[in-house]
């Protein structure tokens, strides 16, 4: 190599940072929430009630740690790629601190109850307006950078993001269409049943658009890196790319079954959600399928156990998804904690272990050094494992518990439980999620310190080559 | 080629990802909130309602409570009180919906049905503090609403919600704390539609005898179920509160039965014949009428 591309990786730095606080952010108000459901004297009026909480929980996840770490993650790979170095670094710095701001609006004002109420689109219009601005800048960094490859061909991680910018960008507009009362406060211009569908076809795709689409991007992109085997096969991935991206449009409504909303919205929702195990599976097969020859990394590459077991998560994730858009299994758990338990598996098993193996890889790789401590990412990973599969069972139990108490009738037709009693019946499981929190929250403990101790010893060594 | 251009490749996304998009969000605009939707009797909120619609929102109870009633027979026996499943037509004046996604709560699509008091008495008690109504609840206490509602913007929503509204609903608001707002817009939950109201049939004990005659075995199951039910409006010890005094009353087995299954409407007392079995409104008789020497 004559002249290495020079590649701009402080923004990528300071997103995976950032993102890393917020997301410890939203762990730790998950776990507040998780106690609040169980001991409601540790609301604190106002601020501090659930109500309120809930949504800071939901957006510093999605918006801080996932988006976060994707617009990080995303500048790092899109240079790799294309072998350019990215468009403007100074728009990347700016997105930053626009992202930052933005991110920090939203702790507050969800706080003061400035809120929409639609869900993981409660951030009022101003807010509204910096989280699609932070969005078009970046979207347009990475864009540019592509137009402006010197790699003519465009690897299948990149088609994953380009579709991500431009799905984005529509859901989150149209979601947050509105007429505003005051800077504080304003009202969708959509009403009653239309506005439910325009959310979750907005809140479905928002699970398609930012905690699949960008995962796989990652995912297509270090498991190849990590093993040192190609990607087992390209045509499947582009097949599963734009079935994946066709389907997932039509499936909103499965959210909505039994809901006035039309009938047939509901069933072409049904029906596209278990087509979408096809593409999603598709993804699945091509990560075990690239192992082949190379399962004994599962026990030597610590990076292979993440990616290997996010990617085994999205599978279960994306069987069970479906399971519950099916008319029958949705009576039965709908409203229940099976839903939350669902969530989970998704968000901390698949996003999150594909995130963690991520940043493992990106931070030793920038800062030219091995990981601290390959133990402690051990540690790590059985303390994240553990902690998401106690909190995922616990709430299946406790779903198809309260779901079946609550469907229970007499022989004359009356209820056999009222609703306290179904309540009072998932406690002790409510008690058990919050332990499972903190089990996650330790394991996130040693990630960081594993993380800040890399950073020291990449620090250290730098000015020894210079 | 498309692994070659991106600018085609974007466009080709943006085609595909709008086709899904088209046919199940858009096209739907052409029929819902539409004519064949809409029923003449669902009216706009008042103004003090919308207000209480607000603090709902500002409060994010729709994190803890959904409000559409399914169209199975379970979700409209429990949550019903009466209406049925919900209809479209009755959320057309909902921006936005509150349909809500989980059931930490109960359903509260038809709640201005079960609590029909027009003083709010209920609502009052249970936001202040929920455990005092419901001893096992995990809702959280809302004593702070009892505040001075801003009134500010209150006009400036009618119009830009298109609401009908009088300089009467305006002056409603005065002196108004934002409990009071949030309790009208519960009271107005699900009310619009007409209700069927319960036959005295559906209601009529099918024993016309009360079959706990022997109370003994009765007493623990029976305590338990007034303890749950009952227990919040009419005390503990069935000395009364927001409801009558109970303890030993002289009403007849079949007078107390028809009164729990049917409830109350004008002094707020809810109709049970919903969540509460033939056997469970005898037990409650019974334990209603144990006086002093009983205990």
């Amino acid at each position: 190599m004559n002249a290495p591309t020079r590649y701009f990786d402080d923004s990528v730095k300071g997103f995976i940072t950032w993102s890393i606080i917020w997301g410890t952010v939203s762990v730790l108000v998950g776990i507040l929430i998780s106690l609040q459901l169980a001991w409601p004297q540790l609301n604190v009026a106002p601020y501090l009630t659930y109500g309120r909480l809930r949504p800071i929980h939901t957006n510093a996840g999605i918006f801080g740690w996932g988006i976060g770490s994707f617009i990080g993650m995303f500048f790092y790979i899109t240079q790799r790629l294309t072998k350019t170095p990215l468009w403007s670094p100074g728009l990347a710095r700016v997105t930053l601190w626009l992202f930052n701001i933005g991110i920090t609006s939203a702790a507050v004002t969800l706080a003061m109850g400035i809120n929409r109420t639609k869900e993981y689109a409660e951030l009022e219009w101003p807010l509204a307006v910096v989280v699609a601005i932070i969005w078009v800048l970046f979207s347009v960094n990475v864009f540019m950078t592509i137009l402006k490859r010197k790699e003519e061909q465009m690897y299948i991680s990149l088609w994953y993001i380009m579709a991500a910018l431009v799905g984005v960008t529509v859901l989150y507009v149209v979601n947050n269409l509105g007429m505003p009362l005051h800077l504080f406060k304003s009202y969708p211009i959509f009403a009653g049943t239309n506005d439910a569908n325009v959310q979750w076809w907005y809140g479905h795709n928002a699970v398609a658009m930012v905690l699949t689409a960008p995962p796989l991007a990652l995912f297509y992109y270090f498991l190849p890196k990590v093993t040192g085997n190609p990607i087992y096969s390209h045509r499947m991935g582009i097949i599963a790319f734009w079935s994946l991206i066709f389907m997932y449009l039509w499936t909103g409504a499965h959210h909505l079954l039994w809901t006035p909303l039309p009938d047939w919205i509901q069933t072409l929702a049904m029906a596209f959600s278990v087509m979408l195990i096809a593409p999603s599976w598709g993804a699945v097969f091509n990560g075990y399928l690239t192992m082949d020859g190379k399962w004994e990394q599962m026990k030597t590459n610590y990076l292979v156990k993440f990616l290997i077991c996010g990617i085994t998560f999205y599978g279960l994730q994306t069987l069970q998804g479906p399971m519950q858009s099916i008319r029958t299994f949705s009576a039965f758990i709908h409203y229940t904690d099976w839903v939350p338990g669902h969530v989970h598996m998704g968000t901390l098993g698949w996003v999150s272990m594909i995130l963690f193996a991520a940043i493992y890889y990106v931070i030793t790789k920038m800062s030219d050094t091995e990981i601290y401590s390959v133990k402690l990412a051990d540690i790590h990973f059985w303390l994240i494992l553990v902690g998401q599969l106690i909190y995922s069972f616990t709430m299946w139990i406790a779903g198809v518990q309260q779901g079946s108490m609550l469907l229970a009738t007499n022989p004359d037709g009356s209820l056999h439980y009222s609703f306290m009693e179904t309540m009072i019946a998932i406690l002790p499981y409510y008690k058990i999620r919050a332990i499972s929190g903190f089990i996650y929250l330790a394991g996130l403990a040693v990630f960081i310190y594993n993380i800040y101790k890399t950073f020291q010893k990449g620090a250290a060594s730098q000015p020894a080559k210079a | 080629m498309l692994e070659k251009n991106p600018v085609i490749f974007i466009i080709l996304a943006f085609v595909v990802i709008m086709v899904g998009t088209t046919i199940t969000m858009i096209a739907p605009f052409k029929w819902i909130n539409g004519a064949g939707d809409r029923i003449a009797e669902v009216k706009p909120y008042t103004p003090l309602q919308q207000e209480g619609r607000d603090i709902y929102m500002r409060e994010g109870c729709n994190n803890c409570h959904s409000q559409t009633v399914r169209t199975l027979a379970s979700d409209v026996e429990r949550y019903g009180n009466g209406g049925g499943y919900s209809k479209s037509g009755e959320f057309v004046y909902d921006r936005p919906h509150l349909w809500g996604s989980r059931r930490t709560g109960p359903d509260l699509a038809r709640i201005g049905l079960k609590y029909p008091d027009p003083k709010g008495g209920w609502h009052r008690k249970h936001m202040e503090n929920p455990q005092a109504v419901v001893p096992a609840s995990n809702m959280p206490a809302y004593k702070f609403l009892n505040k001075p509602l801003d009134t500010t913007y209150s006009e400036r929503k009618m119009k830009l919600l298109k609401f009908p509204y009088t300089q009467a609903d305006l002056d409603e608001l005065n002196g108004k704390t934002e409990m009071d707002a949030i309790i009208a817009y519960m009271r107005k939950l699900g009310t619009d539609i007409p209700v069927k109201k319960a036959e005295a049939a559906s209601v009529a004990p099918v024993a016309q005898k009360n079959p706990f005659s022997d109370l003994k075995s009765v007493k623990e199951d029976a305590e338990a179920l007034y303890k749950q039910h009952c227990a919040s409006c009419h005390g503990e010890k069935r000395t009364g509160g927001v409801g009558t005094a109970l303890k030993g009353s002289a009403k007849s087995d079949t007078e107390l039965f028809s009164l729990i299954a049917k409830g109350v409407e004008a002094n707020g007392m809810p109709a049970f014949s919903g969540s509460l079995d033939e056997q469970k409104i005898w037990k409650l008789v019974t334990y209603i009428k144990l006086g002093k020497q009983d205990d």
